[in-house]
């Protein structure tokens, strides 16, 4: 953990990187930085700069790292780097296997980028929470800046959004359009026409659930543990890594748990939309 | 936790353009070198069984080669010691017959030799007598004209 901003001396002359009191520190922390400046805080036609290039930075970062070892791949003895990758899509592979039984050439390669994104947001969690905010107000690039994506509600939704969007689409492929409206209005009741709009009601429910479930678990999770670690950072330097260690390690769990959550319940969903029941 | 709309959509896209890369650089050469290394083993596997099945038969070759030298070489001390024995036996049958031979050979000889001297004491014997008798009648015998009647004295004796 970073020196504590706020146990600082003598806070008046503090420069507008450190925060006079704990408020305004943990607003700090959990505050995005949104385009254009000065926007209303509830007007929603804004970008939230800090997720969108760390996500990119991530994503970027995994492509790299996969397509590095995908180049280089051989059927004979695999390299490090490659036996890794391979033991990543191995599992992937299989977990899409194990609910999903259609063909796999898209959701094989959806599960494995959902898995990657979604560990790799939720890993910069570990990342000591006043390290990049200070070094970009130091450096005097913004003021704000939030660099764990799946803290900010935007990113989580983004994903389960695109995830209800194939729920709709497998759900067309594996039934076709017919069989798919059909079950819209005739399921869970029954055909009964009296029954139709109570079951498409249900049904939009559940798929909005899904989408809202989806991502409100993986933000819900890491935005508390985030405010932890920042409200951890509040405390004296010297006990710090007492809290922080603990809940470090803790979310080493966390991490990757969280993101095979949202990998298997998005097979487990598309599954669900691609068979006939 | 403030809401908004181009984040979020601005993450669906960026999510999109991952899969996409994913699905078009990475799943399909990793997956197929993985299937491809699945086979290599599959096959070196089925190989070595192979190889351990030819390896028994080899094996199994070999030992019946072994067996039939052994039964063969055994038959060959066999054929061998009985051809010895035949061979000492017929020596021992052409020597007893050359030993026959050189017996009857030399009984023959002997036989001869026992005839001649024999002859000759008989001649020597006529001749004794004649003179003997000639002695005794005084009177020169004509030992051409007595010839014959001597000749049968002789094998007379």
């Amino acid at each position: 953990m970073e020196s504590n901003p706020v146990l600082t001396e003598d806070a008046t002359t503090a420069s507008a990187c450190e925060m006079p009191t704990a408020d305004a520190y943990v607003v700090h922390h959990i505050t995005n930085l949104r385009l254009p400046k000065g926007a209303d805080p509830m007007d929603p036609w804004v970008l939230h700069l800090d997720t969108m290039i760390v996500s990119w930075v991530l994503g970027l970062f995994m492509l790299f790292f996969f397509i590095m070892a995908a180049r280089r791949a051989t059927a004979g003895e695999p390299g490090k780097l490659q036996n890794f990758v391979e033991m990543l899509v191995d599992f992937v592979d299989n977990t899409v296997k194990e609910s999903f039984h259609g063909p796999r050439n898209f959701v094989g390669p959806l599960a494995l980028t959902i898995f990657g994104v979604v560990f790799l947001w939720n890993l910069m969690d570990l990342v000591p929470v006043d390290y990049v905010p200070y070094a970009v107000c130091k450096l005097g690039f913004a003021d704000y800046f939030r660099i764990v994506p799946s803290a900010d509600i935007n990113a989580p939704f983004g994903l389960s959004v695109t995830v209800l969007g194939l729920i709709i689409i497998y759900g067309i492929k594996g039934k076709g359009l017919g069989g798919f409206t059909k079950e819209m209005f005739t399921h869970p009741f029954g055909a009964n026409p009296l029954l139709w709009i109570p079951n498409l009601i249900l049904n939009v429910v559940e798929l909005i659930a899904k989408t809202v479930s989806l991502a409100m678990r993986l933000f819900g999770n890491l935005y508390a543990a985030e405010l932890i670690f920042v409200l951890i950072a509040l405390l004296p330097w010297w006990i710090q890594f007492i809290p922080g260690g603990a809940w470090a390690i803790f979310h080493i769990l966390v991490v990757p748990l969280q993101a095979f959550l949202f990998m298997t319940l998005t097979i487990v969903y598309l599954s669900l939309a691609y068979e006939k029941h | 936790m403030l809401p908004s709309i181009w984040t979020l959509v601005g993450q669906a896209g960026t999510f999109l353009v991952f899969i996409w890369a994913v699905m078009k650089f990475v799943w399909p050469p990793l997956t197929q070198a993985m299937e491809e290394r699945r086979q290599k083993i599959a096959e070196g596997l089925a190989h070595s069984e192979e190889a351990e099945q030819a390896l028994d038969r080899a094996q199994a070759e070999a030992e019946e080669v072994l067996r039939g030298a052994r039964r063969k070489a055994g038959e060959i001390i066999e054929q061998a010691s009985t051809r010895s024995n035949q061979i000492v036996e017929e020596a021992r049958q052409s020597a007893v017959a050359e030993r026959d031979r050189q017996v009857a050979a030399a009984e023959a000889e002997i036989r001869l030799a026992t005839n001649q001297a024999r002859e000759a004491l008989r001649e020597r014997l006529a001749e004794l007598a004649i003179a003997g008798a000639g002695r005794v009648i005084d009177k020169e015998i004509d030992a051409k004209a007595h010839r014959e009647l001597l000749d049968k004295l002789a094998a007379q004796l």
